[in-house]
């Protein structure tokens, strides 16, 4: 009995860091709907600033002033990531704002290693918590009992904040009905960086509280982000009740997956959040999200152009011109540019989902992985030949699309991109845990081209052939039936229905045929690199295809090759530099501020600048808007 | 005997009667007008009979074949064309494209790769365009027509699959007034050339009294009177739900915010 | 805004110049030697490796470099991937031209680079990454590894939990493959020598995803006579903190792998557990007056003391050092050929790569850790000669396809 109240209050214990991270988060979504990825590194900046605060302020006194200090500073970082970066590109496209969120996190990254230095730093203890308290023949931190406190503390004020003032009620119409805000007379744009204030604040406080149980750590941003989002989806975006109930749930479910299955705890959330998704969408305590109901919509897309003569031109010459490459280009170039046609073919493939169909995925990783994998289980199991390999590989990657899409396209917006995370992570935990099959964290090795195509030439020739094949495939199905219909079930569901187009069908058949295109980049890459790791299906690799689609310009068919070009180039290029992650960070920052329909839109700047004729549409589209 | 036969269509949400025992008929070619005050029960009578909300009761017979617990899908397949209250349309298409959407779909080739979408079905298109007099905005966004532009778009989409029966939900709603005349006398033209039976809420009284061939007046989920213009205009029952009378019949615009917000 | 846009570009060129490494002035008279390490994802690992590294190279420069030629380390990140790893490689290799690779922390990067260099027979020498598959069950002939393995290590722990009278054990190992392997290692060796010992229970937290008060918790439940544990990093502070709270460790013997080694003792400070059992790096103690040096000449260079990764990094350069030395030339299959069964002196001791297998036969120090100015550190510690703790060559040949 004293074990199972120990287990519970350690569980309640942990959950406080979490419901306070994790609240924050929350209250951002739901106000400005961006999806801020850098909160996790708003944590770890939490953590280390207490730190260093905690060494300078002395005692009981100087350890709770540290954390609210930290809050403070934590809080006006985050207010100058809301103004100087989030701020100038609200207007784009929605989800736009997690690249530059992502630039975020690459130079808070940087900046921490550059200020506090590589090693581990482990907390002070709180004073006057640091011993024990005995509960029947049990013995629990006092500190845990401490942080069930403030958790409770944070609810109680928050839930003031929210039902008893002027702002906190705002806050919350603005979660429900942003143009209903601005109506009454309230400046958006002060309500949006009090939000950033508060809801970073709260991170760093997350940040801050756990030190006495941990310590801070450069790896802490990553770790904390999706259990945090695991949260903000299990309560329901924007609610902060929510937000506390499903902390407990996932804190406790790990106590007590712990005691009876410990193998479980890299899957347990997932599967949680997977499983409510699928019977309450908009999570515990949220409401049906309206698509367009936040104003974040972007303009309207252009109409897809016929492909004229000078494009189809433009096309060759590229391609003409990686066919030389090996020509005069040594054999390092071709493994360079084997890796981005593999990063254009996996984006491109996001892409039409994402841009064609606006569903946006966090998971796109499951189908590339998944492809690679399958491919490496038939090389190794069946000692199946490549070319066989690189032909079914996208079969079972589209398999693979077709069970979780089946789930996954019911939702839509964010809810649909979480359950993507949460489906990609079960497959992950799957590569990462099976480790009789899959070779667990150790992969599978040895997986290499047949021998005509193992020079690098060949491999290059064949990389191209393929993934210039799967691009235009992917690029000609856009102008099919079917890619309209896709794009046409984006633009207004309700029409599609009107005129007797089965939305979901249509959905759910492109999400397989970007599966088997992801999975065809997969089993390029499985080839390219001889071995296959979980690594290829964790978070980190969607995000990369997240980053190209967006930095390239949604709304282009191109953009995702713009992207792949650039983001895998200027990557290879700055990680030779020991700050690299700085520098791409800011040079992100820099293209989404610059740029905001993405790298696509240099393009239409050059043509209105050098006098082409502009055309009726772009014009007729910028009266519009 | 009349080809759309609704009988006692009922519908009540958490015990409140939205829709209690209404039963109309529609003849081919005859424009019938629905109205009512705000909350009467239009919207949901709408979508009873377009299969996006199930009825507690009641049956929908489009020639004899029933309409209840269809899909919207099954239902436009059956022959009913529907336009809404918020216009839908396509906004990353021009306006022939939207048009070949519903072409595409009407002779099955969703699904299919070869043609592409822009080829296929052109001079049907143009023809529906023509109808409406859109032809010349053919090339055009969606997203940049005027809303009136938008709404004979989609009165051409609704056209598309050779209709039996359109149910048009506020056909004139937020179009300026001279326009919404000459809207509604386009789609009476053809009503009357393709024998069409048309089905439309309006709170636009100038509208009603102008094309409807009858009149069916709902009040708090019940039929309070129906039958000519003429009748329904004396009818004192229906001078009284509408207090003051005459041609300044309270408006319903906003009864139900159903529709793509993305389009307004 | 184009001009913003260029100037922008520049100014980040600029300043990733200056602050950055860049590639070095290609000298004629120089050896390259490819390094590929996991700079940015645990530093705290990988910076002692490089500055270890680096040392070395200026070392033996300084005293005429090797056959009349300077050596040159070409570093470069990869990220904790190991697609990137096999990018990098095949750059070093082509466009750097580089003899050989070395380097890896991660077991999985260390894999990729030893299928990458089976395949394209090129030399890779494995400093750091713990697998045992990458010189046995995925070893070729060419990939060589320096630091003793999960496998010795385990077995030195195991041979001391043997002497034990605990019978009762538990487990608490990260749930990733070197995790696993530790566990599993110890256990086969414990059970060789002890078949009456249980082990009552398993905790796997993930890595880096510890729930300390929850693991504590669990394990305590289970009531073992002694804990053997494989967390480090962060995981192991936490570990140790919930532990000693909660007396988990009070009255058991707890053996912790690697828990001795700098990187993971010292950040413990005063916190850092007492009398438990552990491989690590005594480096304060040392009196060997090789090591002696090598402590003084980092120490002089970098301003800051060794880690278990400093000497793994200078014994790395050491060897590649030699193996040119022994084969007299750049070209790969004489290097592979020299390597097998090269011999060495390090300031850690005598070093040879066997042939068998391509493990070294460098070891480790096991010792018992306590607080000392609050610090963590090892006392009573012996070093363990490598060779004794691995398999029989019987044993050794199955365990490895290769033939080679």
């Amino acid at each position: 009995m004293d074990f199972f109240v120990v287990q519970i209050l350690t569980g309640l214990a942990n959950a406080a860091a979490l419901f306070l991270v994790a609240s924050g988060l929350s209250i951002i979504f739901g106000v400005t709907r961006v999806v801020n990825f850098s909160h996790g590194s708003f944590y770890m900046l939490g953590a280390y600033i207490a730190y260093s605060l905690m060494t300078v302020l002395p005692g009981f006194i100087g350890f709770w002033a540290s954390i609210l200090l930290t809050g403070v500073a934590v809080g006006l970082i985050g207010l100058i990531v809301e103004l100087g970066v989030l701020r100038p590109i609200y207007k784009s496209p929605e989800l736009f704002q997690l690249v530059a969120t992502f630039g975020v996190i690459l130079v808070i990254q940087d900046l921490t290693l550059l200020i506090w230095g590589p090693d581990d730093l482990i907390g002070k203890r709180s004073p006057g918590f640091e011993g024990v308290v005995k509960i029947g023949d049990q013995l629990l931190p006092a500190y845990d009992l401490v942080l069930i406190f403030l958790s409770f503390l944070v609810l109680g004020g928050l839930w003031y904040l929210f039902n008893k003032t002027r702002a906190g009620i705002l806050v919350r119409a603005a979660t429900q009905d942003r143009e209903m805000v601005g109506a009454l007379g309230v400046n958006q744009s002060w309500l949006f960086s009090g939000v950033f204030f508060l809801g970073s604040a709260l991170a760093g406080i997350g940040g801050a509280a756990q030190l006495p149980k941990g310590g801070a750590d450069l790896l802490m941003d990553f770790n904390i982000l999706a259990p945090v989002f695991v949260v903000v989806v299990i309560g329901g975006m924007g609610s902060i009740p929510g937000a506390f109930v499903a902390a407990l749930i996932i804190s406790e479910l790990n106590v007590f997956g712990v005691q009876l299955l410990p193998q479980s705890t890299l899957v347990l959330m997932f599967v949680v959040m997977a499983v409510v998704l699928i019977f309450r969408p908009w999570g515990l305590f949220g409401r049906p999200e309206i698509v367009g109901s936040h104003g974040s919509q972007g303009p309207p897309e252009a109409p897809l152009r016929a492909f004229s003569g000078r494009l189809w031109l433009v096309l060759a010459a590229c391609a003409l011109a990686l066919a030389v490459v090996p020509l005069f280009g040594g054999n390092f170039l071709q493994v360079l540019l084997a890796d981005v046609i593999i990063a254009c073919l996996f984006a491109t493939s996001l892409h039409f989902i994402l841009g064609l169909g606006g569903l946006v995925s966090f998971g796109h990783a499951a189908t590339f992985g998944g492809g690679a994998y399958a491919a490496a289980l038939m090389v190794q199991y069946a000692e199946t030949p490549m070319e066989l390999a690189l032909l079914l590989a996208p079969l079972a990657a589209g398999l693979l699309a077709l069970v979780i899409g089946w789930f996954c396209v019911r939702l839509s917006g964010v809810y649909f991109a979480m359950l993507t995370l949460a489906f990609a992570q079960v497959v992950w935990s799957i590569a990462f845990q099976w480790s009789e099959v899959t070779g667990g964290d150790d992969g599978i090795l040895g997986i290499w081209p047949s021998a005509w195509a193992s020079s690098t030439t060949a491999y290059y020739y064949l990389v191209l052939a393929l993934g210039i094949g799967g691009i235009t495939t992917l690029l000609f199905m856009a102008y099919t039936p079917f890619g309209y219909a896709l794009r046409g079930s984006r633009d207004s569901a309700l029409r599609s229905e009107a005129i007797g187009i089965n939305v979901r069908l249509v959905q759910w058949s492109a999400f397989i045929f970007a599966g088997m295109m992801s999975g065809l980049s997969g089993a390029l890459f499985v080839f390219a690199k001889g071995s296959i790791f979980p690594t290829e299906l964790e978070i980190a690799r969607s995000f990369d295809a997240l980053i190209i689609v967006f930095l390239g310009g949604v709304q282009s068919l191109f953009g995702p090759l713009a992207g792949g070009v650039v983001f895998t180039l200027l990557q290879d290029w700055l990680s030779r530099f020991e700050y690299w992650r700085l520098c791409l960070g800011l040079m992100i920052i820099a293209i989404v501020i610059l740029l905001p329909n993405g790298l696509v839109g240099v393009g239409h700047w050059v043509r209105g600048r050098f006098g082409r004729n502009a055309d009726p549409l772009s014009d007729a589209e910028e009266e519009a808007a | 005997m009349s080809f759309l036969e609704v009988r006692n269509l009922s519908k009540s949400f958490g015990g409140v009667k939205a829709v209690n025992e209404v039963s109309l008929d529609l003849n081919e070619g005859e424009l019938l007008a629905l109205i009512g005050p705000n909350g009467a029960g239009k919207t949901t009578c709408f979508n009873m009979l377009y299969g996006q909300l199930p009825p507690d009761r009641g049956s929908v017979k489009l020639n004899g074949q029933e309409l209840i617990g269809q899909t919207p899908r099954r239902i436009w397949r059956m022959g009913v064309g529907r336009t809404f209250q918020i216009t839908a349309t396509y906004a990353s298409m021009t306006v022939m494209e939207n048009v070949q959407m519903a072409l595409i779909s009407h002779h099955r080739g969703v699904f299919s790769v070869w043609p592409p979408a822009s080829r296929r079905h052109r001079d049907e298109a143009l023809a529906l365009l023509e109808l409406v007099g859109m032809e010349n905005q053919a090339g055009r966004a969606a997203s940049v027509l005027a809303y009136g532009d938008l709404k004979r778009l989609e009165l051409a989409i609704a056209l598309a699959h050779n209709p039996r029966l359109l149910l048009m939900d506020e056909p004139t709603a937020g179009m300026a007034p001279k326009e919404r005349v000459g809207l509604m006398q386009l789609t009476a033209d053809i009503v009357k050339d393709r024998k069409i039976g048309v089905l439309f809420t309006e709170h636009d009284m100038d509208v009603v009294f102008a094309h409807a061939h009858r009149v069916l007046v709902l009040n708090r989920g019940e039929i309070l009177a129906e039958g000519t213009v003429d009748e329904v205009r004396a009818d004192p029952k229906v001078q009284e739900v509408y207090l003051g009378g005459g041609s300044t019949f309270g408006g319903a615009e906003g009864e139900s915010a159903e529709g793509d917000l993305a389009d307004a | 805004m184009y001009r913003k846009v260029i100037g922008l570009t520049a100014a980040v060129a600029m300043a990733a110049n200056v602050m950055g490494m860049g590639t070095a002035a290609v000298a004629a008279d120089t050896i390259k030697i490819g390094d590929i390490n996991s700079y940015k994802r645990l530093p705290g690992h990988t910076i002692p490796y490089k500055n270890g590294a680096v040392l070395a190279i200026e070392t033996i420069n300084a005293s005429g470099g090797v056959l009349g030629k300077q050596l040159e380390l070409v570093s470069r990140d990869d990220q904790g991937k190991p697609g990137e790893a096999i990018k990098i490689a095949e750059e070093l290799f082509t466009s750097d031209e580089v003899a050989m690779i070395s380097g890896s922390l991660f077991s999985h990067v260390g894999l990729a680079l030893a299928s990458y260099a089976g395949q394209k027979k090129r030399l890779y020498l494995a400093a750091e990454p713990l697998a045992d598959a990458l010189v046995w069950g995925k070893g070729n002939r060419y990939t060589f590894r320096l630091r003793p393995s999960t496998y010795m290590q385990a077995a030195m722990l195991a041979e001391i939990a043997a002497k034990n009278p605990a019978k009762r054990w538990a487990t608490i190992a990260p749930n990733y493959a070197y995790g696993k392997d530790a566990v599993a290692a110890f256990k086969k060796v414990l059970m060789e020598k002890r078949p009456d010992v249980e082990f009552v229970t398993e905790q796997w937290p993930g890595l880096f995803k510890i729930d300390a008060g929850a693991e504590v918790q669990a394990i305590e439940a289970a009531k073992p006579d002694a804990v053997y544990n494989v967390t480090f990093g962060g995981d192991l502070a936490k570990f140790v903190r919930e532990g000693a709270l909660r007396g988990l460790f009070k009255d058991r013997l707890i053996m912790g792998l690697l828990t001795g080694e700098p990187e993971y003792l010292d950040p413990l400070k005063d916190e850092a557990p007492e009398g438990w059992v552990v491989t690590g790096y005594p480096w304060y103690d040392i009196e060997d007056s090789a090591h002696k040096s090598f402590v003084e000449a980092y120490e002089k260079r970098w301003e800051d003391y060794p880690r278990i990764g400093s000497l793994v990094g200078y014994n790395t350069m050491l060897s590649i050092a030699a193996a040119i030395k022994k084969a007299g030339s750049t070209d790969t299959e004489a290097l592979v050929d020299a390597m097998k069964g090269l011999s060495l002196d390090t300031p850690s001791g005598s070093v040879t790569y066997r042939a068998i297998d391509h493990q070294s036969t460098m070891g480790a120090w096991v010792g018992t850790t306590t607080v000392k100015d609050g610090k963590g550190m090892m006392v009573d510690w012996a070093y363990k000669e490598g060779a004794n703790y691995l398999p029989s060559d019987a044993e050794v040949k199955k365990l490895r396809p290769a033939t080679d």
